[in-house]
């Protein structure tokens, strides 16, 4: 008689921000296996902007992703930069480095938050809450909203900083700097949430290369990995980004959940060092390219090739690839690759030899976006997925059109 | 055992709330009726001068060009041809203020308001917002 279960978590479960399901083979409490299922939240965006040009195209991909979105933005943008060669002048990449670091800043504090949540520290869930807020006021405070900031555009930003707000920004350092280290100190040097997370969730420097890691949960395992280090974009070329690496402030890497809070507070204060660098060097100039809207437009439709766009979310690589094709309107293709997608594949490592309970905390760990991940889904009419081959698809394709037609009716 | 988080929580004592109120002072008996009557409501905090809310539209300075149609990321606009108008379906808007930035004679702003949710959504059409008044 077999003596393991097979027990689910999710894709609806209290510890989850977002839908994904992981079928974990159970012997008593421990995990000896584990599977993710995903597909629960894929929305098709990428069919979408087949009907929009690239300036719709913006605010789409700002909603691949609430927290990172404009990592999305500024991905995609750089992408169609890539092919159309717009230049940004420095001001304007000032400005998005700016915005990318407050980002960063903000996704960062609110996962180590929902990280004390998940181990129901809940007193510091709320501490990191109320920091968090600070950061928020801040990009409102330069973009109008709260998420989906919508700033950036081809060619640089679409508002510029104001005095007022470099002023606010600079407060805000000196008010993260003073009050976030007692948040960063109540976590890490409490003996139960030190407990709770050493030594869980564990991926091991050989597996995160292996299995592709990136961002935070690859500098966890102490792999020195950081695009803005290793291809520097917009105001990065300027100032120097060292990956954030365990091994660096505490002698070794474990590559548990508690070296991925780590570097992910820890990167909070590099970013607060990185927004003094950009308030301190900010060019004067121009912050966009060009401000008429109908000549962008104009030069977006003669564009034509393929574009790439790669940068360091808040999560790890982000990469997004365009198409654009001369003479029409609309964008050609478009492919995302988010961060998560990369690194959900050691999702199932992780999990081994874990007690059940800590379970959501894996998942967690990863800082998931799984509706950021989910770019694609097969299906069947059953409602269950398989995998197809292209070739297949082309002749399920075929058939389908031939007993559409056989039927007389129209193809579509 | 005295950990970190007692010396904030201790701090947290003194300090002011960090969030904002309730709307309203007690738990009302039905919460429908009281959102109805705008004066037991406590004020929300007010939006920031960059917010982008509702769409305002001046009607009598639109020229019918449809720009704003062309870079919609929502399909939010509509036009009308018989007037050579457009309108604007709220529920579709997601604010991005590109409209208001493309349309040649602004007759596009956008307007601090938010609580826009409805069940009808035949009733969320803008149709005119009259001349856009400063500051608003
Ligand atoms: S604000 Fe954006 S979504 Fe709304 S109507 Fe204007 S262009 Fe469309
Ligand atoms: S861009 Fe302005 S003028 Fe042109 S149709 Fe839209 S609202 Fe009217």
């Amino acid at each position: 008689m077999s003596t393991t279960y097979k027990v689910p978590i999710g894709p609806v479960h209290v510890g989850l921000k977002e839908p994904v399901t992981a079928w974990l083979t159970l012997d008593g409490e421990r995990i000896m296996d584990a599977k993710l299922r995903l597909g629960a939240i894929h929305r098709g965006i990428e069919f979408m902007a087949r009907e929009r040009n690239p300036i719709q195209v913006i605010y789409l991909s700002e909603r691949i992703c609430g927290i990172c979105s404009f990592s999305h933005v500024l991905a995609f943008i750089r992408a169609i930069e890539d092919l159309s060669a717009i230049k940004v002048p420095p001001r304007g990449q000032y400005i998005r480095s700016l915005v990318l670091e407050l980002e960063r800043i903000h996704s960062h504090i609110l996962w180590s938050g929902v990280a004390c949540y998940s181990i129901g520290f809940d007193s510091a869930f709320h501490l990191g809450m109320e920091m968090r807020e600070r950061v928020m006021d801040l990009l409102e405070l330069l973009t109008g909203n709260r998420v989906n900031y919508g700033v950036a555009t081809f060619g640089g930003v679409r508002w510029d900083i104001t005095p007022e707000f470099a002023k606010a920004t600079r407060d805000m350092i000196k008010f993260y700097r003073r009050e976030f280290t007692p948040f960063r100190d109540i976590v890490m040097e409490d003996p139960i949430a030190q407990a709770r997370m050493r030594g869980v969730g564990v991926l091991t420097k050989e597996e995160a290369v292996r299995y592709s890691a990136v961002g935070p949960v690859a500098r966890a395992s102490g792999l020195r990995v950081d695009l803005r280090k290793s291809s520097p974009y917009e105001a990065y070329s300027d100032m120097p980004v060292e990956p954030v690496v365990p091994q660096d402030y505490f002698g070794a890497a474990h590559g548990d959940v508690l070296d991925r809070f780590a570097v992910r507070v820890l990167e909070v204060y590099q970013s607060l060092d990185l927004l003094e660098k950009i308030l301190d060097g900010l060019p004067d100039g121009p912050f966009v390219a060009e401000t008429n809207l109908n000549k962008v437009l104009a030069s977006l439709k003669k564009a034509e090739g393929v574009g790439w766009g790669i940068i360091e979310a808040p999560r790890g690589d982000d990469t997004h690839i365009v198409s654009l094709k001369g003479g029409e309107d609309n964008v050609l293709w478009w492919k995302v690759r988010a961060p998560t997608y990369a690194s959900a594949v050691s999702w199932p490592l992780m999990f081994r030899g874990n007690e059940l309970a800590d379970a959501p905390l894996i998942i967690n760990s990863l800082d998931p976006c799984v509706s950021c991940m989910e770019r694609t889904l097969t299906t069947n009419a059953h409602g269950d997925s398989n995998i197809i081959t292209k070739q297949e698809l082309i002749k399920r394709c075929r058939e389908k059109t031939d007993t559409l037609r056989a039927r007389g009716g129209e193809t579509r | 055992m005295f950990t970190r988080i007692f010396q904030q929580l201790f701090k947290n004592l003194f300090s002011n709330v960090a969030t904002n109120p309730f709307p309203a002072v007690h738990m009302p008996p039905s919460l429908t009726d009281a959102l109805s009557n705008p004066d037991a409501i406590k004020p929300p905090i007010p939006v920031g001068e960059r917010f982008r809310g509702k769409l305002r539209y001046d009607r009598a300075k639109c020229i019918g060009c449809k720009l704003c149609m062309r870079v919609c990321p929502a399909n939010a606009t509509d036009f009308v041809p018989e007037e050579k108008k457009i309108i604007i379906h709220n529920d579709k808007c997601c604010f991005c203020a590109q409209c208001t930035e493309i349309c040649p004679v602004k007759c596009l702003t956008m307007s601090g308001e938010f609580a826009m949710s409805s069940y009808d959504r035949k009733g969320n059409i803008t149709k005119d917002s009259g001349a856009a008044v400063a500051g608003a």
